[in-house]
């Protein structure tokens, strides 16, 4: 048995093909994508949200895409173990569904960032950061508008105690400044976990960093990490 | 009890210590026009809902509980909700 990666088309998403592509092409699973509209996902052994704009970003970033049929379905299977990785408009996806804390603010510039940086892995006991070692600084792509992680001081406290800042913004050399901080996240923080570290979110896309000819595959490490934790062969 | 159709205003409004660039970007803006009275700006968003409800109290419980769950992000947001009066189409019927 192989393992079976699933991607979510919102109406809206537009990174969908791009992880379809790195996990079927690059990591090499076989890989489909899945419908908004879609309730079962028992052939699936993770599961990414894709970068994009879900249901135009009305209201907020992510917070009519929570209502769509696939989320009850999806929760269900987080809740199970089942990796689950939402990527920039995933992340915004998954912190609306209450999958992950927090929320996603305008960026401080008022920008739109679309450019490589940095990030710092600061923890590798989660499901999606298991074959990469802390304190290592991975180069991948950011391309949002509405980036700034944002929670209540004591909401971070206990995130940064639970091991569930996994990434943050940082230079080349892994020290985190004010000037890698574009987006202008809360404590640099440029992704989370949930507390089993089965449910990532973080607003960089790995799925964009999966081959040298395209910058970089820094984000391959990520993709792949979650292969660890399936029970089967690859 | 007959039921009628409610004017609703929902504000939805960054919580205080939530950054707020664009309201930001609005001062600077001012500030080029040259309104230098101007302190501080926050920009939120108001959404317009017309509700069937037996009683302006239960409009009014009705978006509290609409803006709790859907119209503002309790993480980064705070709400108001205001009821304007029964809507004009209603009181034409």
């Amino acid at each position: 048995m192989t393992a079976r990666a699933g991607v979510i088309t919102f109406p809206g998403s537009n990174g969908d093909h791009d992880a379809l592509y790195a996990y079927e092409h690059v990591v090499g699973i076989p890989t489909r994508l899945v419908d908004y509209r879609e309730t079962n996902l028992d052939d699936l052994d993770l599961i990414i949200l894709p970068g994009g704009f879900a249901y135009g970003d009305h209201l907020r970033c992510g917070a009519i895409a929570r209502f769509a049929p696939v989320v009850a379905p999806l929760k269900a299977f987080a809740e199970r173990g089942g990796p689950v990785l939402g990527i920039c408009n995933g992340f915004q996806v998954l912190a609306e569904a209450h999958m992950l804390p927090g929320a996603m603010l305008r960026n401080k510039s008022l920008q739109f960032h679309c450019q490589w940086l940095h990030v710092r892995v600061e923890s590798n006991h989660t499901v999606w950061t298991s074959n990469t070692n802390p304190g290592s600084v991975l180069r991948l792509p950011i391309a949002n508008g509405e980036g700034a992680f944002f929670s209540d001081e004591e909401t971070l406290n206990r995130l940064e105690a639970n091991g569930q800042v996994i990434f943050r913004y940082c230079n080349a050399d892994g020290a985190v400044d004010d000037a890698s901080n574009v987006n202008g996240s809360a404590r640099s923080i440029a992704g989370i976990s949930n507390e089993r570290g089965n449910v990532v979110g973080l607003m960089p896309h790995p799925e964009r960093a999966c081959e040298a000819f395209l910058g970089g595959d820094d984000g391959l490490k990520i993709l792949r990490s979650a292969l660890n934790a399936i029970n089967v062969a690859v | 009890m007959s039921v009628s159709t409610w004017d609703v205003d929902v504000i939805v409004m960054p919580k205080t210590g939530v950054n707020d660039p664009e309201g930001e970007a609005i001062r600077g803006g001012l500030k080029m026009l040259g309104y230098d009275s101007v302190a501080k700006v926050r920009a939120g968003r108001m959404i317009k809902l017309q509700i069937a409800a037996t009683s302006s109290e239960e409009a009014c419980a009705q978006a509290s509980a609409m803006a709790d769950k859907l119209l503002a992000n309790p993480v980064i947001e705070v709400f108001e909700v205001e009821v304007v009066g029964l809507a004009k189409e209603t009181a034409q019927r």
